[in-house]
């Protein structure tokens, strides 16, 4: 994830995590449309196509950005607080998307566009604890000091993700379970559903790692205009 | 540090320490099944609350006219009546697991805000739910 060789362009890896991503949206785009529509909830069950990529993102963004802020702590080598910030960055956009989709989601199906439940309100804080970041970040005017408590929060903001993940499991929610269950590997969804909703997954990982090099690639270059 | 963020700083705190503990605290337990609430009925007296359960078959009355949607909510337990005012949101059917907002009054329980709960497992339908299909039903809607 780290751009060294030629920092005056992104490398040939970027391009092609973009290039796959954004090749592979109409496919995934087709296998969404294409995808039958559920016994209960007709068409509407195609946001998921998009809630889902966009929360497996976020937590997954969110991931990265606790083992680049772990990494800048132990080796204190700022090109690991770029990479942190970078997907910390992503993830914000991404678990945005599963916010705003979910909510249009849930306005026709259980009849509200926001409750108080346990995962909606646990995303919801994950969600401010990085817009948080971004705010300690923009604060403080050492960059040692701002790279450190960047690190800080990265690190204990992460906490949040599992609790968020398992909300659903841990306490009665109006949101349901996972459908691609993680934790026992059960899988409740018809095979052309579970083929789009993979290859959506896949596409929108492929732009994520495309974006996440293309902003360190951007913060490497801020970098240097700062210092010369 | 730079004042405009640290404005922003102590706002998301604000936020956060708002969800924790208004948000979070309150909605740990996010519904009352109706025998959780009938063993405690002193306590939620006059009060707002969420109660949680299935829809019991045979019980949905819906009164067009005057917009008042009556069913025994139940856990296999304990069963409550409840009374909403307004339409069934689109997936509310016999059966279904649902979330009721509202308080009691006078053995009733009166819904403000009524929530559906789906289940995890999509399916492809045997039959129907093809674009013809459904501009029909949207036409008979109309």
């Amino acid at each position: 994830m780290l751009n060294a060789a030629h920092p005056e362009r992104p490398d040939a890896l970027t391009w092609v995590f973009l290039g796959l991503g954004l090749l592979l949206l109409p496919l995934g785009l087709y296998l969404a449309l294409a995808a039958p529509p559920d016994v209960n909830q007709g068409y509407l069950a195609r946001i998921m196509y998009l809630h889902v990529p966009g929360a497996w993102l976020g937590y997954l963004a969110f991931a990265v950005t606790f083992v680049y802020s772990l990494l800048y702590l132990f080796r204190q080598d700022p090109r690991y607080d770029r990479v942190a910030s970078a997907s910390a960055e992503i993830g914000l956009v991404f678990m945005g998307l599963a916010l705003v989709t979910g909510m249009l989601w849930a306005r026709p199906t259980w009849g509200v566009y926001w409750t108080w439940e346990p995962r909606l309100t646990t995303t919801a804080i994950l969600f401010a604890v990085y817009v948080g970041y971004f705010l300690l970040r923009g604060a403080i005017e050492d960059p040692e000091l701002r790279r450190k408590a960047a690190a800080a929060v990265g690190i204990l903001g992460f906490l949040n993700v599992p609790i968020s993940y398992m909300s659903v499991k841990w306490w009665r929610s109006l949101h349901q379970t996972q459908s691609i269950d993680l934790t026992t590997g059960k899988i409740h969804m018809d095979p052309a559903m579970l083929q789009a909703l993979l290859l959506n997954l896949v596409v929108f990982t492929f732009l994520y790692l495309g974006f996440v090099r293309f902003r360190g690639f951007l913060a490497a270059l801020e970098e240097r205009k700062e210092e010369a | 540090m730079k004042p405009k963020y640290l404005l922003g700083l102590l706002v998301i705190l604000g936020a956060l320490g708002y969800m924790v503990f208004g948000g979070l605290g309150r909605n740990l337990v996010y519904f009352l099944t109706p025998s959780e609430y009938l063993q405690d009925q002193a306590r939620y007296q006059n009060r707002p609350v969420r109660l949680g359960g299935l829809v019991k078959p045979g019980t949905v009355q819906y009164d067009k006219d005057r917009l008042e949607l009556r069913f025994v909510l139940t856990d296999g337990v304990a069963e409550v009546p409840i009374l909403h005012k307004g339409t069934p949101p689109g997936m509310f059917k016999e059966g279904q697991g649902v979330v009721v907002e509202g308080r009691f009054q006078g053995g009733v329980f009166q819904g403000t805000n009524l929530l559906v709960k789906h289940s995890e497992t999509y399916q492809a339908p045997k039959a129907g739910w093809t674009p013809e299909e459904v501009r029909k039903l949207i036409e008979e809607a109309k």
